[in-house]
């Protein structure tokens, strides 16, 4: 269980965390400046296991896996969107931070309640009643997340 | 099939791919920079991987180059002592560097039908030549370089049928700034965008370049040309052999087919703050700028430092403007020298630096302040891209930033060089 933090489209790695930021790839350096330039407040009002809901394109702009990674580090539980950018996409998946792809998202609020099952693929809104669904994972990328990440599944599959 | 699903099929080692299908295909070539590769590096040291495809790897150092605080020269040292232990022969640091997107292509690393991953979003690029190239995070970036495969799911393609040839003045950054315009920024999304037509073979290799640079700005995975004479002069200058030619078929599949006359662009810019805000030149903004880059991945090669130089000879930049001038490689660079580009940039008000990212990305070397405006040749304008979360990008040509450094506004090129439209 978690609170909403809610943003809109086309939400881009430059805003998740500004260039100025990526000569440390540290994950607790990142944290300090996630979401830093679209929303000033983001990293005081957020706490473990909250969420982040946004519209179209979730993620668009620079390859830089230092969003997901910051996104991760500041606690956030999961992101829901109705689309990611394919290379943030990727990116979530092969470090873990789990994504949701939901077309609904405009019925969320910022300040709702969520509670989020993977497995399932369901999305329950707790201050409205309402429960959404997600397309689960295909199975190929479950496996990916199931061994903790991409590295992790490589090196199990060479047997180390 | 299109051409994108026969690279990737060929790479995977099947008959036929359709999109949305999950494959593991091959990786030709796979590249990181100073920004992502430390990331990846330590990525592999934690998995416990120590093997990696040194002869696929190429690391080039662009971003935060020459360094600009400790932080940068921290990564950058992380990465050279990681050439140096895995003998990863293609590493370039200052006096080599240059730009990745631009440098790669020009050393000949990639031929046509290539599968090419690089851990920077502009990779796509070199789908100019043929190749499937696309961008990927820092951890697939380390899983290429160690499986020397990786995981893909097809994309579905939009087809771009080119006609004619452009008219003056027009260069393919007006060409994928206007597609950019007309499909949005996420109108590509998860997709392949095919460059198809006769208008194809009237675009010279630098405008290639540009075009399948900015596909990702429409979303795309890759955007790919067809490889025809040019393609394989650009490869032979580079002494690369062209491998035999391979088409999409007839009955190839495309989820919506867009098509631009070319005949009929003109110079366009994205005005503040997506790449999809297309406007024509004749309909811009004419508000005051204050700075001037000319350079990055998507401009900052020769032609488009020729394309800046033909408007600022025997002109001056106007004052309260800051023109700053990067070419991409040290290769462009001399080249430029020897031309006498550089002399006409710095008699006429602006500065030239060493090849680098630096502003395209707001790291170090012309950062705007707040309220500030900034013509670029780069490929994002996104809040807080070059400085200041209150300054603003405006996405143009060469030639047209070259006139709005002249003008201290946007401005048509008929403007400046006094010509009736
Ligand atoms: S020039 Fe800009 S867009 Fe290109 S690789 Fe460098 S930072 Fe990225």
């Amino acid at each position: 269980m978690g609170i909403v933090h809610k943003y809109g489209d086309n939400i881009d790695t430059d805003v998740i965390i500004p260039a100025r930021y990526l000569n440390s790839p540290a994950p607790e350096d990142l944290a300090q400046h996630c979401m830093e330039d679209c929303d000033r407040e983001f990293v005081r009002r957020v706490k473990p296991g909250d969420f982040i809901v946004a519209g179209e394109n979730f993620g668009c702009g620079s390859s830089r896996e230092h969003a997901p990674i910051s996104i991760k580090a500041s606690g956030i539980q999961a992101v829901v969107a109705k689309s990611f950018a394919r290379i943030f996409y990727r990116n979530s998946i092969n470090i873990g931070l789990p994504i949701l792809e939901c077309p609904d998202t405009d019925e969320i609020s910022a300040g709702d309640e969520l509670e989020v099952n993977l497995e399932a693929g369901e999305i329950r809104d707790l201050t409205t009643g309402k429960v959404y669904k997600s397309a689960p994972f295909p199975a190929e990328i479950m496996e990916i997340i199931k061994a903790g990440g991409l590295l992790a599944s490589i090196a199990k599959r060479s047997g180390k | 099939m299109t051409l994108t699903e026969k690279i990737l099929a060929r790479h995977a080692g099947l008959a036929e791919v359709r999109p949305g299908q999950l494959i593991e295909a091959e990786v030709d070539l796979c590249l990181a920079n100073d920004i992502t590769a430390p990331v990846a590096i330590g990525e592999l040291k934690k998995a416990g991987i120590d093997k990696v495809f040194a002869d696929r790897i190429v690391l080039v150092m662009d971003h935060f180059v020459p360094n600009k605080d400790i932080k940068s020269a921290q990564n950058v040292k992380c990465v050279r002592d990681f050439a140096r232990e895995h003998g990863v022969s293609k590493f370039f640091d200052v006096g080599e560097m240059g730009i990745e997107h631009a440098l790669v292509p020009d050393k000949g690393f990639v031929k046509p039908y290539d599968l090419v991953v690089g851990a920077d979003s502009h990779t796509c690029t070199y789908g100019a030549l043929g190749a499937f190239s696309t961008g990927v995070g820092s951890t697939d970036f380390a899983a290429a370089m160690s499986a020397g495969r990786l995981w893909f799911k097809v994309p579905a393609a939009i087809k771009v049928e080119l006609v004619g040839s452009l008219s003056k003045y027009v260069s393919g950054k007006d060409v994928i700034l206007h597609l950019i315009g007309e499909i949005g920024v996420a109108g590509a999304l998860y997709r392949s965008l095919e460059f198809v037509g006769e208008g194809t073979s009237s675009l010279t290799m630098a405008d290639r370049f540009t075009i399948c640079n900015m596909a990702i700005e429409a979303g795309a995975k890759n955007g790919i040309f067809p490889v025809d004479e040019r393609t394989e002069a650009y490869l032979a200058e580079r002494g690369v052999a062209a491998p035999p030619r391979l088409t999409a078929d007839e009955d190839a599949v495309y989820e919506r087919v867009v098509r631009i006359d070319l005949d009929a662009l003109r110079p366009t810019v994205a005005l503040p703050s997506l790449p999809g805000n297309a406007c024509v030149i004749d309909e811009a903004p004419k508000g005051e700028i204050q700075q001037v880059v000319v350079g990055s991945c998507t401009n900052g090669r020769i032609e488009d430092l020729r394309a800046a130089a033909s408007v600022l000879k025997g002109r001056k930049v106007k004052k309260g403007v800051r023109l700053i001038v990067i070419p991409a490689t040290q290769e462009i660079y001399l080249k430029a020298m020897r031309e006498g580009l550089l002399e006409t940039f710095i008699e006429a008000g602006g500065i030239v630096s060493t090849p680098t990212c630096g502003p395209c990305l707001g790291g170090y070397m012309g950062i705007l302040a707040e309220g500030e405006t900034c013509v670029a040749t780069t490929n994002r304008n996104f809040v807080g891209r070059m400085g200041h979360t209150d300054s603003k990008v405006i996405l143009a040509s060469p030639l047209i930033a070259a006139c709005a450094a002249v003008m201290g506004r946007l401005a048509t090129p008929e403007e400046v060089f006094g010509e009736e439209r």
